[in-house]
């Protein structure tokens, strides 16, 4: 098999994901308890002139079917419809957030893969107090919860020091940077120091492998031996760690973004849940989806990078 | 003794167990000579790895090692990091049993043939090429170029083996330590491999600790013979003597107890119980316990390796064999 063959099989069962996907987060909806006019109305009684308006607009009369492939066929030219509660284009809602939530999270992926590779790097080659320390520290990290995490740096860095600002999301990029600094703090020091612990685990196994005494043998340096034949090797394990972790953030950021006031996409689909705007939850979550697995797509192609034995072109 | 290549003396080693220390090595004693090959055999525990490992320093972490190891005169146990480097990548080579495991798996075959050249050596990477699938031809892989690009797991053990022995052979060491270097292969390519080691050495001019279970292997590509149990050497001779005269009762029970083609048998003689470390033998003779000739005398003491007839034996009776 050959690299654009590969790509296009993974392609062609992301697409299937996402259909899937899209068909059960559109359905489900009209599963929950009343269905969507229960939804539409909230607690009022509409009249019958009213009721047959509203099921008109969204073509509440159509069979399922018709209107699921009207609403994907919208939603592949990125309308999602419009938000009951703000009136607005749901594709407007999101975009803004969107860029938040996206940059948060670009944030702290970097701060958990820099910090949580080197701190468990450091742990596996540094046997002794120095990982006794990291193994402390990350013990403490990923004990404490995200919004106890947000709280005291709140409290420490931004009251107390008055280093960073308490809230909003900046204008500007670096100026935005800057305001999503603790945040994205916060959002990361739990996964990083997960990300340390399979980073630790890994390298140490590899260490102990029987290629890395062929070239001890060979007479190469440590940082040599450590550089060529583990870092590489035990990657595997932590580009999966990453891209759960990063796929799991995009949703989990709703805590940090309520503690710093950050209108994100997390707070919006909490919001709209508890509105029951529904048009807004099927957007939301598709996106969610999609980005879910783009990043599982990117695992396996990096996977492949990684190694060989993964990878579809072999050199014959 | 000054001409020797390697020298062992009284080499002992132990590695930690909970609060205890286990031997695995205990008074071997051993000298190769300059373009020598010396074959060391026993079977599975008996220290023959660690004893190899031991000249490279590549014990277990936290290893106890001790006694002395020459390599052409200089104290190899005394050595700082960098000198014991520099004797890793131009002296001494290893080649390992299981090369899929020792062969690092995600790099190309080009990767591992040229690394050492490239980073020891300096040489220019291009002129590594080149020199690496000049050693592949050597070793037997006509096409080279093609398997340069290949990974291991694209190759057959046979063909990995070979690898690994390219990869000695580009850092020309004066010694090679070979270690079970057929046992993971087939019993087909087995022999071609060894072929192939024994001549590529012998062309130039390496001397080779070959590490064996199999008596009859040693035999045929090594000028002496040192039989180990228990982390101790019980026997060295001259290949061919031994084969002829063997001089320990564990000797003899190896040689019976190998299958033959000439010879059939309905079934194996062996010697019986089962091989024991050095940590867990008793008081006397370690082999007295599974030695047919044992007698009340082999129970005070360890003997000693003693000079007998041109041969060197650790067995208080000997002589009645």
């Amino acid at each position: 098999m050959s690299w654009p063959l590969f790509l296009a099989r993974r392609l062609a069962a992301l697409v299937a994901v996402l259909l899937v996907a899209s068909f059960l987060v559109y359905g489900l909806l009209y599963l929950v308890p009343g269905g969507p006019m229960a939804f539409l109305l909230g607690n009022r009684s509409g009249s019958p002139e009213q009721i047959a308006a509203i099921r008109h607009e969204y073509r509440l009369d159509d069979p399922f079917l018709i209107r699921y492939f009207g609403w994907l066929g919208d939603a592949l030219r990125g309308d999602f419809g419009q938000s009951l509660v703000y009136r607005q284009d749901v594709s407007d809602l999101m975009s803004t957030r969107l860029a938040t939530t996206g940059l948060l999270v670009l944030y702290a992926t970097v701060i958990i893969v820099v910090a949580g590779v080197g701190l468990g790097v450091l742990g596996a080659l540094r046997r002794g107090t120095v990982d006794a320390v990291i193994s402390l520290v990350n013990s403490i990290f990923l004990a404490t919860p995200t919004f106890v995490v947000g709280v005291l740096l709140v409290i420490v860095f931004a009251l107390g020091l008055g280093w960073f600002p308490v809230f909003g999301p900046g204008a500007g990029l670096p100026d935005r940077l800057y305001h999503l600094t603790l945040p994205a703090i916060a959002l990361s020091l739990g996964s990083a120091a997960f990300l340390a612990r399979i980073t630790r685990a890994s390298v140490g196994e590899e260490l102990r492998r029987e290629h890395v005494e062929t070239a001890r043998s060979r007479g190469f340096s440590q940082s040599h031996i450590v550089r060529r034949h583990v870092l590489r090797n035990a990657s595997i394990p932590v580009v999966t760690v990453t891209g759960l972790t990063v796929a799991g953030l995009i949703a989990g950021s709703v805590v940090v973004e309520n503690i710093f006031a950050l209108d994100g996409l997390g707070s919006l689909l909490v919001r709209a849940i508890l509105q029951r705007d529904f048009a807004v939850v099927q957007g939301v979550v598709l996106v969610l989806v999609t980005a879910f697995v783009l990043i599982n797509l990117a695992v396996d192609v990096c996977y492949s990078l990684i190694d060989p034995r993964l990878s579809p072109g072999e050199a014959t | 003794m000054s001409n020797d290549l390697l020298v062992l003396d009284q080499v002992r080693l132990d590695i930690p167990a909970g609060r205890d220390w286990r031997t695995l090595v205990e008074n071997v004693s051993l000298t190769i000579a300059p373009g020598e090959a010396v074959g060391l055999v026993g079977e599975s525990g008996s220290g023959k790895s660690m004893t190899a490992r031991s000249v490279l320093r590549l014990a277990p972490p936290g290893a106890r090692l001790s006694g002395r190891i020459e390599f052409d005169g200089t104290p190899v146990l005394d050595l700082g990091p960098r000198d014991l480097r520099a004797l890793r990548t131009r002296r001494i080579a290893m080649i390992f049993q299981d090369p899929r495991a020792h062969i690092n798996p995600v790099r190309s075959i080009g990767d591992f043939l040229t690394e050492a050249m490239v980073t020891h050596l300096s040489v220019p990477a291009r002129e590594a090429h080149a020199r690496a699938v000049r050693l592949l031809a050597d070793v037997g892989i006509a096409d080279g170029e093609r398997r340069m690009r290949q990974h291991p797991h694209e190759l057959s053990g046979g063909l990995l083996q070979r690898v690994m022995i390219a990869s000695v052979l580009a850092v020309e060491p004066d010694l090679v330590l070979a270690d079970e270097p057929t046992t993971a292969l087939d019993v087909t390519t087995q022999s071609e491999v060894m072929a192939i080691l024994d001549d590529l050495r012998r062309e130039r001019g390496m001397a080779m600790l070959l590490i064996t279970h199999d008596l009859e292997l040693a035999a045929a590509t090594c000028d002496r013979i040192a039989v180990m149990y228990a982390g101790r050497i019980l026997e060295v001779q001259s290949a061919e003597t031994l084969v002829q005269t063997p001089r320990h009762p564990y000797t003899t029970g190896l040689m019976v107890s190998r299958p033959s083609i000439d010879r059939v048998a309905h079934r194996l003689p062996v010697i019986a119980g089962r091989p024991v470390a050095a940590f867990e033998a008793g008081a006397g003779c370690a082999f007295q316990p599974r030695c047919t000739q044992a007698g009340p005398e082999c129970l005070t003491g360890r003997p000693p390796l003693r000079e007998l007839a041109g041969a060197h034996v650790a067995c208080v009776r000997a002589e009645e064999s």
